[in-house]
């Protein structure tokens, strides 16, 4: 029990330190405009291509599971746009970036610190905890918006191609499921959510990657620590935000 | 100049620097030497505030770093450059960035004149050739030269070199040994060496501190080591079979 009580006091010091005030303005917005490409359009084509098969396979599933004479045929639709707004493209695509985004930052950190690295930039007179992380936080924040709309849209043309291609259903049932009922909140919901996913993602992992001590091994393990922590501490704001904006 | 006073460090109660007293002078290439796992590296990390000492002072040209805040410790560390011994330059960075970095963070000259700077710098180390290349693409030797550069390119008044020959052929520890002595009388600076490359010891130790299980052992200079009596010190610093002959025939010539 003391251990993650430690740990989690680490990171809050660590976060302090990494909201402290920069010492260039210049440097860190390059490193800001860095880490959005980085973080944020490098990931863009995994999100496009997982959303784009998830949204079809959902398609798929709704339409052979719960089709009945009972049912409105643009419930399809409709049940599709629902999972993917208010879960699939924030929570389950913050989840896949926790692996992608999150291994890359912890073992890059953690490179830079059994390379000593960090130790250089802390004698240059530099903090290199909010040098090296507060862009990483800020870039994902800025870009993961931008990913939920892609992968929004990415799963809806998945659906739609069940639709167009496989002939699973007819396209206009399921163009008018996906426009009905629409509540524009889920979208900002969505946004929400993943904004504290975002930041979840980048401090996590790059805590996990600033601490590592010893060599490469240590930075495999902070490298897959941080992706089994920042998954977990996903799914469990997941449920206290779904809680609070939806409740 | 960098005085040590009363130093002490312990790691989960096993004392790793025991009482370190000693003076660095400014001008001259400052030798910290001793086997490994003496305490070399660890006095290292508590000049330049890597790390705490639990007791004694670090004092800057009379400033201690030990009761420093951390606004008062990174204005001091501006006035620091370090040589590691993994060269530690940023692997993302071409060889003229890496140069131009310390600037880019806390210069105020306009982007012409830190690149001429960092050009300067690197022509210093003669790489001036490989300004454009990553670190990845040049040699250890060369990404140590970088790395001098590097520490240079602010005009430090202190630098530090952890053990800035290790993994290099015996040649271009020459080349680096010098290039760190010769930087030093230029700039007047008060250069600290972490080493126990003999070769180094002989050839620019204007002040040597030999540490011996976390105590002070013995003091000198590199005239001193041929006539020092200390047995540790002699088992140590002679303990290949040449530099052994080298010494016996130091005595004969006498």
């Amino acid at each position: 029990m003391v251990k993650p009580v430690t740990k989690f006091g680490d990171y809050l010091v660590l976060m302090g330190r990494v909201f402290s005030r920069p010492e260039r303005f210049r440097m860190y917005f390059k490193q800001y405009v860095n880490e959005m490409v980085q973080l944020g359009i490098n990931s863009i084509g995994i999100v496009l291509l997982i959303s784009f098969f998830i949204g079809a396979v959902i398609c798929i599933q709704i339409k052979l599971n719960i089709e009945s004479p009972w049912m409105p045929r643009f419930v399809v639709g409709y049940t599709t746009r629902e999972i993917l707004l208010l879960e699939f493209s924030s929570s389950i695509m913050c989840l896949i970036l926790a692996g992608k985004v999150g291994s890359n930052i912890a073992s890059e950190i953690g490179t830079m610190r059994v390379t000593q690295q960090i130790d250089a930039l802390e004698i240059m007179g530099i903090n290199s905890a909010s040098y090296l992380i507060l862009p990483k936080i800020l870039g994902l924040m800025t870009m993961i918006p931008f990913l939920v709309i892609f992968s929004i849209f990415s799963g809806i043309v998945g659906a739609f191609c069940t639709a167009w291609f496989a002939g699973i259903m007819n396209a206009t049932d399921l163009e008018y499921g996906l426009q009905y009922c629409f509540v524009e909140w889920y979208i900002w919901c969505g946004f929400i959510k993943s904004l504290f996913f975002a930041f979840i993602i980048a401090s996590v992992s790059a805590y996990f990657g600033y601490t590592v001590e010893g060599g490469s091994i240590a930075v495999g393990k902070a490298s897959t620590d941080s992706v089994v922590s920042s998954s977990v501490l996903i799914l469990f704001s997941d449920l206290i935000l779904t809680q609070l904006l939806m409740g | 100049m960098i005085q040590l006073k009363s130093i002490c460090k312990s790691f989960e109660g096993r004392m790793v620097l025991d009482d370190i007293n000693f003076s660095f002078d400014g001008g001259k290439t400052n030798l910290i030497i001793g086997q490994s796992g003496s305490g070399k590296t660890v006095l290292m990390k508590c000049i330049v505030g890597l790390l705490t000492p639990e007791k004694g002072e670090v004092l800057y040209d009379g400033r201690n770093l030990v009761d420093m805040g951390k606004k008062e410790k990174r204005a001091l560390r501006r006035e620091m450059g370090m040589i590691f011994q993994s060269a530690a330059l940023f692997d993302s960075l071409s060889v003229l960035e890496n140069v131009m970095f310390p600037l880019d963070m806390f210069s105020n000259d306009t982007y012409r004149e830190r690149v001429k700077r960092a050009q300067f710098c690197l022509d210093r180390v003669n790489l001036i050739d490989a300004q454009h290349k990553y670190p990845g693409e040049i040699s250890g030797g060369m990404q140590k030269r970088v790395a001098i550069a590097r520490a240079i390119a602010l005009q430090p008044k202190y630098l530090f070199c952890d053990e800035p020959n290790s993994g290099l052929d015996p040649k271009t520890s020459l080349v680096i040994d010098d290039l760190i002595h010769g930087i030093t009388t230029e700039y007047n600076m008060t250069t600290i060496i972490n080493t126990h490359d003999m070769n180094s010891v002989m050839g620019i130790g204007d002040s040597i501190l030999y540490i011996y299980q976390g105590h002070k052992e013995w003091e000198g200079t590199k005239d001193d080591v041929f006539d020092a009596t200390n047995e540790r010190l002699n088992n140590f610093i002679f303990a290949s079979d040449l530099l052994r002959k080298v010494k016996q025939e130091e005595i004969r010539n006498k």
